[in-house]
């Protein structure tokens, strides 16, 4: 394939999972943005009224920039690991691995994908966001790099889910039982810093803490973590997990008999 | 396997090795040994030729049933490098001439059977391939649009394209392929060309309808004739003999033929009797 029709190609992906999650946005797009419409009106207003404020913010405006992240996360992930399950389910992955497509490209196809529900869902909840928070930008550069980023990295991890998958419930049980726990403890609702030491400690392995406060620098100018930390974790996994994935679609594990 | 040719792989059973030999070609299982090459791009160090000379249109359903019929054939043509503007030409072109084109906008899976067969005759060949590969296209297909279908695969065969397609009709495989291949149990037993291979076959069997009733079979010299009922005759013709012979023997008994058919369908027979053989031939091998 020439470099033109390797762009088509993977434009041809690209084009077909964002038509696949805005087709059906009543249940990709709205939920997230109701869900956290509600914890700003709960976590907000009624609770966070009572909590005072949180590194020098109030604790609505401190929570914004990891409810935010933890939709993009989410939303990134779900997407590539139901379209790829589905797509291997239905086996219309056939019509790719037919295809003189290379993998890098099926596998670049698909976060694409996962990246663009990430950011329209991101950019609704900041939309929803505006309603109950006094929004600001600290460093627009940082908080569009990290959002980006940490898409990536979960859209990619998203499709490695995806591959391994073998019903529906798998694809279900790393973001019930893995994601959402990682999510809720990486930092969205606190400061690392009113934990004991020992939990400050084990905070700093989960991954999802380095993003979440990496955004929240970008946005507000504060963070638990060195922004270049975070920087290098975030790449870090991104390698690590694009390699995995790329050796499992050249492999045809849970893709070709 | 010479362009242009319609080839067509027959098996005995249901698991035979015909599918799977499909997937190994258009890249759906890994082989576990040998080489496959299409039109001289070999499958291991030129893979991106080899598929972009490929069009499959596999025995089961596997489009996504919850897109268009038209973004189908579209996102298929975009999997190969060709722009969507183009795409959409070439979409309208197979849609129509398939039939579809005013399904365009209903979603795949709310189509009849047949139409999803057509629907994925119009993706595979999107991208013009060389070589259309098709599993079982017909199976479960009225006759209407099987022969509908039969008559798209000429039409495109004589256009340039060289069809290899699996059956279990061995009527289909008569009526349309040039070449023919039989594999029993992953095996390839017969590979031929499709008249070279009818002529392997020594006797058969015609039913014969008469015009008047008829109480006995006459003495037909040198055929073998058998009486089915008062207007019905079987006659076994082997290949030195001729079906003029046997008319102009009745005749002279005042019987007179209005029509005739084979008793059953002549490859079937031939099928048959290769697959016994080679049954026999590996019990013998492994005794």
């Amino acid at each position: 394939m020439t470099l033109g029709e390797k762009y088509t190609a993977f434009k041809t992906i690209l084009i077909k999972e964002f038509l696949r999650f805005i087709r059906i946005w009543i249940q990709t797009v709205l939920p997230p943005v109701i869900t956290t419409a509600l914890y700003f009106v709960i976590f907000g207003n009624l609770i966070g009224s009572q909590i005072g404020d949180m590194e020098g913010y109030r604790y609505m405006d401190y929570i914004v920039p990891g409810l935010i992240m933890m939709a993009v996360i989410t939303n990134s992930y779900a997407n590539v690991v139901s379209s790829f399950y589905g797509s291997k389910f239905q086996r219309h992955i056939e019509e790719m691995l037919v295809s003189p497509i290379p993998n890098h490209l099926i596998l670049s196809g698909f976060v694409a994908g996962g990246v663009a529900r990430g950011l329209v869902v991101g950019s609704a909840v900041t939309a929803t966001a505006f309603f109950f928070s006094d929004m600001q930008v600290h460093n627009l550069f940082v908080s569009i790099t990290v959002v980006v980023l940490t898409s990536i990295l979960f859209a990619i991890a998203g499709l490695i889910n995806g591959v391994f998958a073998k019903s529906f419930d798998d694809i279900s049980i790393i973001p019930t039982f893995v994601l959402t726990p990682l999510t809720y403890l990486g930092g969205i609702f606190y400061t690392i810093e009113m934990l004991p030491e020992f939990w400050q400690g084990v905070s700093l392995v989960n991954p999802i803490l380095y993003m979440i406060n990496a955004f929240r620098y970008g946005m507000l100018g504060v963070t638990d973590i060195n922004l270049y930390v975070s920087y290098l974790i975030i790449t870090g996994f991104i390698v690590g997990l694009y390699w995995f994935a790329l050796t499992l679609l050249n492999r045809g594990v849970g893709i070709r008999s | 396997m010479s362009p242009k040719a319609i080839s067509s792989p027959c098996s005995a059973h249901n698991g035979a090795g015909k599918s799977t030999a499909i997937g190994i070609i258009a890249s759906l299982v890994n082989k576990t040994s040998g080489s496959v090459r299409v039109f001289g791009h070999d499958l291991d160090t030129d893979i991106a030729a080899a598929k972009s000379c490929l069009g499959l249109v596999p025995q089961e359903f596997n489009f996504n049933m919850f897109e268009p019929v038209v973004e189908v054939v579209v996102n298929q043509a975009g999997y190969y490098g060709i722009p969507r503007a183009l795409a959409f030409e070439r979409a309208e072109q197979y849609l129509k001439e398939l039939g579809l084109w005013d399904k365009r906008r209903v979603m795949a899976r709310n189509l009849s059977g047949g139409m999803k067969r057509r629907l994925m005759i119009a993706r595979a060949l999107v991208h013009r391939p060389r070589l259309l590969i098709l599993d079982e296209p017909t199976a479960g297909v009225d006759i209407e649009i099987r022969r509908s279908m039969w008559n798209y695969l000429r039409l495109i065969n004589e256009q340039g394209t060289t069809i290899i397609l699996t059956t279990h009709y061995l009527e289909e495989a008569e009526s349309l392929c040039r070449n023919i291949a039989i594999i029993d149990d992953g095996e390839i037993i017969e590979n031929t060309n499709m008249k070279v291979l009818l002529n392997k076959l020594h006797t058969e069997t015609f039913v014969l309808d008469l015009r008047e009733p008829i109480e006995a079979v006459p003495p037909v010299a040198g055929y073998r004739v058998n009486r089915v009922d008062a207007c019905t005759l079987e006659a076994d013709i082997s290949r030195e003999c001729s079906l003029n012979g046997l008319f102009t023997e009745l005749s002279k008994y005042g019987i007179e033929v209005l029509s005739m058919r084979n008793k059953s369908n002549r490859l079937e027979q031939l099928f048959l009797d290769l697959v016994d053989e080679n049954s026999e031939h590996r019990k013998g091998a492994a005794g």
